[in-house]
């Protein structure tokens, strides 16, 4: 029944679903607090509980656990995205029934190296038609949840498969705590796994090197270092594969045929680490997909699975109700059997939960299966119970076989091989096939993956970039990429199979299986701080991840990795047992005196912690670029935001150019596809689609699939030209910004300079206009003041010339007007040379120290002879006139005269006057000059001092009206002034100047507007 | 024959007199004035047969005094002889928009300005 999408029910949903996300995230926390349970026990004999009640505790735990994830799983699936291929078809696939051999005779060589070549030949089959089926888009039931899950298998390796017996006969349940970390993390997937999948799928990272480079502002060097440490701890890993293959061989191998081969366990390595090495290339390296996911791998991983997983139960099921008797009795059995170290060991019971929870995220071939070959983020929901299933049923007969072989198999029998043995002592040959097929699933379907995961790393982050950087410096035609990168993956497999052959060869397989599993946890452990750092963390940079990176790693090699070796192999004895340069504090399994420990909790601790604290002082230290910025936030808000990261802003390159190096590396098919692809999505036609910042988006996404992130986003931001590339690329523009800013800031202060410069033109330009107008009317002036004498002289002259009806008187007078206009004529020239001269300031003066009274007597003498005829009164006190004054006697004189001339001109007085009044006031003397005339009107004032100005009729003033101005001229040059001094009752003159001029009171000739003339 | 009558209105007294001079010379009566606004109110009360008139006086300029004679009934067709120092276009320009009858510039050559006072005033 469908139930009644009404308001009131869709909060209650959500509301049902928010409370179902805080339970998905409290559901780890609620899981480890009842695993580490037991250890709250004491640890004295009568506390102690049996050992197979602990078990059967666990397990409980365990099932309930995954029941949990399984009913939360249910509600949330709905929250996640939609799967986008069609329905998936829940099918799994049809395998050949493994081969069953009947019969007690021992095995022969040939017939294991068959049935291995047989198994491996059904490998490729499977493979093969995966791909076939995934190349025609029929790949439905290759995307669903159970494969998903079987491949996350790979986790269970040779080392589960044979050395978990191994492990529980030492050790006891210790063995289950690789596998309870493990469900830990998957029963929280909602924590941090569902992130991890999101980010590698919507940036398309193909390894953990790539996420944490992606991460760290696409920094190369962060993937050279993850990639680095993956290859050193992934190397004894593959060795451990090798070593397992090959002790099963000889286990089986009793023949004489066999046995000269078998007792060459060397050799055997080598074929297997060869065939695996073919496998991977052939199925790995096929061709290069953006989203570097492997369907036929995938797909053989999950038969693989499913294979060891039979087998072991098989096995565990032959032991349990075969051997044993049931349940009960393996209970009774594993009580019996107990060893006093098979209790629970509080530091490494919750240490190695710890580990190997990290180890699953951490873990380069795990993280190829969970994040990089994901498909669909549902399917993290189903895996979140169902791989933790998976792990309880390989798990859940670990230890009825550890016991049932320690008490079948004769004592001193190897443990790690107890899957094996036990079979084949019982007689069951069949048994004892399917259990080696088993191992050898498990062993190459780990192979295969580590393999392919440590070459895409080596390749993407080591051999491409070294060979970008010798192209670039070498300036070489780029050939076809996509065959370098091809053959280069393939080298690199090749090369991390060899690493691991070697180690094999030189460790010698004498180690115990689960030390060198450990080993490698610890090794990719130290990848977690800048993984935790890159998802939840805005603030973790580059620097940061670096160091604290390199500090774990240092650590993890001193105390764990070269001491592995065992002493005087990679460090000397001597070494290992008094510290480096014989500092007891550097000793490598008791780092700083910490001896409480046993060495891989040691190491664990040390490394990791110094590795956390490095990273957080490094990233607190630090600033992050700004690509980093970018990428930490798309990171850590990855669920905040719908799109893909977004990063490039500004297209500059033209389809053409990007098209060719997008073939070198897709492949001129594959590219074409999907350039003709990005453009119909645009509406074009044809091949070339715009290059916007989704195209490149798009392209870089799919790049990055073959040749990783950064190496993606070089070499499209090579071809494309800029572009947010890197710091140095983003400060390149930031400084290019500053200097478009700096240089608009520039244009600003200059178009305002240019604005200040042309307003002072236009101002002088305007006082230009206006001494045009004013030279216009100047020379106007002085043409009328020429013209008029001149029509005197003329008229006269023709008058003469003419020379009748004239009388001698007239003939005289008007010679005498022609002389009198002459001297007129000149006297103006003459003022107008003295003005230009004074108001130039080019006026020589004879500086001389004379009496003011001599001036003022001298001058009113020479002004006597202007209308001689009228009778002027002067008023003068002569003792103030006694003053020695030093100044151009002469000019002084020119001033006095002009003003005593003008007097006798205008005063209109029947009685005129003069007064006189001399003053001295600080250093200045004033001379003033009143007449008792009518004065001069109030309005003319000003004007009197102008050039032309005349306020009565010319010939009466007998001048051009250029005295006063001359006068004001000469009292500038003299370092004084003329003024009108208003009010006092007649026209008054004020004459001011300094006592003693000195050359620089000479006043500056100022520029002063002249006044039309009147 | 009744003497044709000139007014000259001029404020430098020696080109009054030159006026005078060669005009009563030539057979016109000359009456010389400096003072624009009795010369109007003579002008009016007895309007001459031509009037010679200075641009730049003392108290009204010449186009004033133009002006003010265009605008009467009874000097509105007075033949107005301009001379002036100041022979700029735009001074002639604006004599010519007043009614000026002829417009002459000083110096001047005494015989032209007798053809000019013969034609406009007649002999």
């Amino acid at each position: 029944m469908k139930p009644p999408r009404s308001p009131q029910f869709l909060a209650r949903e959500s509301y049902r679903i928010r409370r179902l996300m805080d339970a998905a995230r409290f559901l780890p926390v609620f899981g480890l607090v009842l695993l580490l349970l037991p250890l709250m026990r004491g640890t004295s004999g009568a506390d102690v509980p049996p050992t197979a009640t602990e078990t059967v505790y666990l397990f409980a735990v365990w099932i309930g656990l995954i029941l949990a994830a399984f009913l939360m799983s249910l509600g949330l699936r709905r929250t996640l995205d939609p799967p986008k291929a069609a329905k998936p078809q829940n099918r799994p696939p049809r395998w050949p029934t493994s081969p069953q051999t009947r019969g007690n005779a021992p095995m022969s060589f040939n017939l294991l190296v068959l049935t291995c070549l047989g198994y491996v030949i059904m490998l490729f089959v499977v493979a093969s038609a995966a791909e076939r089926s995934a190349a025609e888009g029929r790949a439905g039931w290759l995307r669903s949840p159970l494969i998903y899950t079987l491949s996350l298998s790979v986790y269970c390796t040779a080392w589960t498969f044979y050395g978990a017996v191994g492990y529980a006969a030492r050790s006891g349940l210790e063995f289950m705590t690789i596998y309870l970390g493990p469900t830990l993390v998957f029963v929280g997937w909602w924590v941090l796994l569902r992130k991890l999948v999101r980010i590698g799928r919507e940036n398309r990272v193909t390894s953990i090197a790539d996420m944490i480079s992606a991460r760290y502002g696409k920094s190369n060097l962060l993937g050279v270092i993850v990639t680095l440490l993956c290859v050193s701890a992934g190397t004894p890993y593959i060795a451990l594969q090798l070593q397992s293959i090959a002790q099963s061989f000889t286990v089986f191998a009793t023949d004489p045929v066999g046995a000269s081969f078998a007792t060459d366990r060397n050799l055997i390595a080598f074929w297997v680490a060869a065939g695996l090495a073919l496998f991977t290339i052939a199925f790995g390296t096929r061709n290069l997909d953006a989203n570097e996911q492997h369907p036929g791998v995938v797909t053989a991983i999950a038969v693989e699975a499913v294979v060891k997983l039979l087998a072991l139960i098989a096995v565990g099921v032959f032991a349990g109700w075969f051997v044993a008797s049931g349940p009960a009795d393996i209970l009774a059995r594993i009580d019996a059997q107990a060893l006093p170290e098979w209790h629970i060991q509080p530091g490494r019971w919750s240490g190695l939960i710890l580990l190997s929870a990290i180890a699953i995220v951490c873990l380069p071939r795990m993280f190829q299966v969970t994040v990089v070959e994901s498909t669909n983020d549902q399917h993290l929901a189903t895996a979140s119970w169902a791989f933790p299933l998976y792990l309880f049923l390989i798990s859940l007969f670990v230890l009825p076989i550890a016991v049932v072989g320690m008490e079948v198999m004769p004592a001193g029998a190897n443990a790690d091989m107890f899957v094996l043995t036990l079979p084949l002592h019982m007689g069951q040959n069949g048994l004892a096939l399917l259990s080696f097929l088993g191992g050898f699933s498990a062993a190459t379907s780990m192979v295969i993956v580590a393999s392919l995961a440590l070459a895409t790393m080596v390749s993407n982050h080591i051999v491409v970039p070294l060979w970008l950087k010798v192209r670039a410096a070498q300036n070489l035609e780029t050939g076809d990429m996509r065959l370098l990168v091809l053959s280069v993956r393939r080298l690199s497999i090749t090369l991390v199979l060899g690493f691991g052959y070697l180690y094999y060869m030189i460790s010698g397989g004498s180690a115990a299986l689960a030390a060198i599993g450990l080993i490698a946890f610890v090794g990719v452990a130290q990848i977690l701080p800048a993984l935790l750092g890159a998802l939840f963390w805005r603030g973790a940079s580059r620097t940061g991840a670096a160091i604290g990176l390199v500090t774990g790693a240092v650590m993890w090699f001193f105390t764990l990795f070269l001491p592995s070796f065992g002493p005087d192999v990679m460090l000397s004895a001597q070494v290992m047992n008094d510290g480096a340069f014989g500092l007891s504090w550097l000793r490598p399994y008791s780092l700083f005196g910490l001896t409480t420990l046993d060495p891989l909790m040691h190491s664990l601790f040390w490394s990791l912690l110094l590795n956390a604290v490095a990273f957080c002082i490094g990233s607190f230290l630090s600033f992050p670029s700004p690509i980093e910025r970018v990428q930490g936030a798309l990171f850590v808000n990855i669920f905040d935001r719908p799109g893909p990261a977004r990063s490039w802003t500004r297209p500059v390159a033209e389809a053409e150019d990007i098209l060719p190096m997008a073939q070198r590396i897709m492949g001129a098919t594959a590219g074409q596809a999907f350039f003709r692809e990005q453009a119909e999505v645009q509406g074009k036609q044809g091949y070339l689609p715009d290059i916007t910042p989704e195209f490149l988006e798009a392209l870089e996404l799919k790049l990055s699939g073959s040749v990783g992130a950064a190496t993606a986003h070089a070499m499209l931001a090579q071809t494309v030209g800029t572009a947010v590339v890197s710091v140095e690329d983003l400060m390149a523009v930031a400084s290019e910004t500053a200097q478009i800013m700096e240089y608009s800031a520039q244009l600003e202060a200059k178009s305002e300079e240019l604005s200040r410069t042309a307003r002072k033109l236009r101002e002088a330009n305007e006082m230009l206009q206006k001494l045009s107008v004013q030279k216009d009317a100047f020379l106007s002036q002085i043409s009328h003041e020429l013209r008029t004498p001149m029509t005197s002289i003329r008229a006269f002259s023709e008058i003469l010339m003419e020379g009748e009806g004239m009388s001698g008187e007239e003939q005289r007078h008007f010679a005498k007007i022609i002389h009198d206009e002459s001297i007129r004529l000149t006297r103006l020239l003459d003022d107008l040379l003295d003005l230009s001269v004074l108001e130039h300031g080019q006026v020589q003066l004879n500086i001389a120290p004379v009496m003011l009274r001599d001036l003022i007597d001298k001058s009113i003498t020479a002004s006597n002879s202007v209308q001689a005829d009228r009778k002027f009164t002067f008023l003068r006190s002569r003792d103030p006139e006694a003053i020695e004054i030093v100044t151009d006697a002469g000019r002084m004189t020119q001033v006095f005269i002009n003003i005593l001339s003008n007097a006798r001109k205008y005063c209109i007085s029947d009685d005129p006057q003069m007064q006189i009044k001399v003053r001295q006031r600080k250093g200045m003397v004033e001379v003033d000059f009143i007449d008792n005339g009518k004065g001069i009107p109030r309005d003319k004032q000003a004007l009197i001092f102008e050039k032309f100005s005349r306020l009565t009729d010319s010939m009466q003033a007998g001048g051009a009206g250029l005295g006063l101005a001359i006068c004001r001229e000469i009292m500038h040059n003299l370092g004084g002034d003329v003024t009108y001094v208003p009010g006092q009752g007649g026209a008054a003159f004020r004459v001011s100047f300094p006592k003693e001029l000195r050359p620089r009171e000479r006043a500056r000739k100022a520029p002063r507007p002249q006044a039309a003339p009147v | 024959m009744i003497e044709k009558r000139v007014m000259v209105l001029e404020d430098e007294p020696n080109i009054s007199e030159a006026l005078r001079f060669i005009l009563s010379r030539n057979g016109w009566r000359v009456d010389v004035s400096a003072d624009g606004h009795a010369a109007i109110g003579a002008m009016r009360a007895d309007p001459p047969d031509l009037l010679i008139l200075d641009l730049m006086l003392p108290d009204l300029s010449g186009f004033d005094i133009l002006r003010s004679l265009r605008a009467e009934a009874g000097t509105r067709d007075l033949p107005v002889l301009m001379l002036t120092a100041k022979g700029q276009v735009a001074d002639r320009a604006e004599a010519e928009r007043l009614g000026v009858t002829r417009f002459m510039t000083k110096p001047f050559a005494n015989a032209e300005v007798i053809a000019a006072v013969r034609e406009l005033a007649g002999p």
